[in-house]
């Protein structure tokens, strides 16, 4: 069931961390959100859903609902799953349509595109890339 | 005379800075150390006052140029006390020093030949003899290693033969710290009349080298692990063997003669220093040397010691620490894991606390893979380290990972 819109749920994202000072309590919250994220039994986490470009593994499945989709993650490192779970939070079964052509601008709002290492920072471009593929295809 | 830790600290302007509101405290020395002032000053210096080309002007800063540059070499011969400074080859770091060797061997090795490393190699000092192996079709032969990270040499008279060309090995284990039994090795390689190379690139700040005691025929070193910058490295060669090995890179510098039809190879060194080479990093690797040799590489290595020691004492007592690479000859490498933490998620919180630490594979892929681990986390110590650093560490550390479980 969808309440909220791709933008209402960054909205909400940002203001979350707007709450936060500083990148420790940041990333205190991000490992919550990891936490939060239903597991992945092992027999799901194949190679083929691993996301290339990330420096620990990341693992993202898709799943076409309707004309919904739905994503389901896990990763090695409790950080990456994180921030694939701030992803997983934002498209989750929303319109495959809009996941696609949706615009993250709460990436740069909360600071994480600028505070990430550049290799980091292209792990969390791939995870994005990922999700669009996936709904990209389930929208044609 | 004591070791003045402070004085050191006080000649490298870097460290005196803040991370994220923290002091900075770095420990990923292992990956590049940090520049005191006088490299820094030496390298503007050179721009300021004599920057020429060096080895053909007759013009009076060139000739500056060419005797700080030449002078640099007769400090790196002295430093590892080569026989002549003719030996002493200035590279692009110890990648370039080994791809030397390496490629130089094509036409000297044949199938039905073999290559020996070691399972605790660097990527740099594995692959170009994979290539090489590819080349020839001769045989690459590894070293396995134990739990504890040391190398097994039971099987040294079976791994070496007389089909031997070259045995190929690090001093010390970048990604583990594993100090190697390298007198056992060279004894044997040499028994069978096999070349020899030990890549210096860990021993080079921490431990001082005699190249005729060994009797190695190649040796490496990197400047920017040895407070020197980047894009420099050394590769030692003894003279017979620099001269039998053919040039890698045709161009300036290295001839004697060039005609349209055929040219005529200079002699050591410039034979493998092909184009102007670097040399404001030669001349900062100087001021490097210097910087090492007033210090002491015997003082610096026991007070890294002494760093070690500490930071395993300190470390121990936090649950679930392990120690990956725990041998007893060992450099000032922590390389660890700690239960229930990935070592990227350390990484991070350490660097949110000021802490720089080394996380992954450290460009050896096959350790980890023996370990059945996907990287470590690695702390480094270097002379300019101090016991409040691994206090700080420590503390960063049991706050990373209490938030991590």
């Amino acid at each position: 069931m969808t309440v909220n819109t791709i933008s209402e749920r960054q909205r909400a994202l940002v203001e979350e961390f707007d709450f936060f000072d500083n990148w420790m309590d940041k990333y205190n919250y991000i490992i919550e959100l990891a936490r939060a994220l239903p597991l992945l039994p092992e027999e799901e986490k194949s190679e083929d859903q691993l996301v290339q470009g990330c420096q620990s593994k990341v693992w993202l499945k898709a799943e076409k609902k309707g004309d919904h989709v739905l994503f389901k993650a896990d990763a090695d490192a409790i950080i990456a799953k994180g921030i694939v779970a701030l992803l997983v939070e934002v498209f989750n079964d929303q319109p495959a349509a809009e996941v696609a052509k949706a615009d993250l601008e709460f990436l740069k709002e909360i600071g994480l595109q600028d505070h990430l290492s550049p290799t980091r920072a292209n792990g969390l471009m791939s995870m994005v890339k990922q999700m669009k593929y996936y709904a990209l295809a389930y929208a044609g | 005379m004591a070791y003045d830790v402070q004085q050191i600290r006080a000649q490298f302007p870097i460290l005196n800075q803040e991370i994220h509101g923290r002091p900075l405290v770095y420990l990923d020395n292992a990956a590049t150390a940090q520049k005191p002032l006088r490299v820094i000053e030496a390298i503007s210096d050179y721009y300021l006052r004599y920057n020429a080309n060096v080895h053909r002007g007759v013009h009076t800063l060139s000739q500056r140029a060419t005797d700080a540059m030449e002078g640099v070499r007769e400090s790196v011969r002295a430093h590892i006390n080569a026989r002549e400074v003719a030996e002493v080859i200035f590279t692009r770091g110890i990648t370039d020093s080994i791809n030397i060797v390496a490629s130089g061997m094509t036409t000297l090795v044949e199938k039905g030949q073999n290559i020996v490393i070691t399972a605790l190699e660097h990527h740099s000092n594995i692959v170009p003899w994979q290539m090489l192996c590819q080349r020839t079709g001769a045989e690459l032969r590894y070293f396995p290693m134990n739990e504890n990270g040391e190398l097994v040499l039971n099987q040294i008279d079976t791994l070496i033969d007389e089909n031997t060309a070259l045995v190929a090995f690090n001093h010390i284990s970048n990604a583990l710290g594993t100090i190697n039994p390298v007198e056992q090795l060279l004894r044997k390689a040499q028994q069978v009349g096999a070349w020899t190379l030990v890549d210096g690139a860990q021993s080079g700040p921490h431990a001082k080298v005699d190249v005729q005691e060994w009797g190695v025929d190649f040796f490496t070193l990197s400047s920017h692990k040895m407070y020197g910058p980047t894009g420099l490295g050394v590769l030692y060669g003894r003279r017979e063997r620099l001269e039998e090995l053919p040039p890698h890179q045709g161009g300036g510098e290295m001839i004697a003669t060039v005609s349209m039809e055929e040219s005529t190879y200079a002699d050591i060194p410039h034979k493998f220093e092909a184009g102007t080479p670097h040399i404001e990093g030669v001349i900062g690797f100087g001021a490097a040397l210097d910087f090492i040799n007033e210090v002491g590489v015997e003082a610096i290595a026991e007070h890294e010691h002494m760093l070690l020691e500490y930071a395993l004492e300190r470390t121990r007592v936090i649950d679930g620490f392990k120690v990956i690479g725990d041998t007893k000859h060992k450099a000032s490498v922590l390389s660890f894991l700690v239960e229930g933490t990935h070592p990227y998620d350390l990484g991070v919180l350490l660097d949110q606390q000021g802490v720089a630490v080394r996380t992954g594979q450290h460009c050896t892929q096959p350790i980890m893979d023996a370990f059945c681990i996907a990287g470590t986390a690695r702390a480094s110590f270097a002379c300019y380290n101090t016991k409040e650093d691994v206090d700080h560490f420590v503390a960063a550390l049991e706050k990373s990972v209490s938030m991590l479980r």
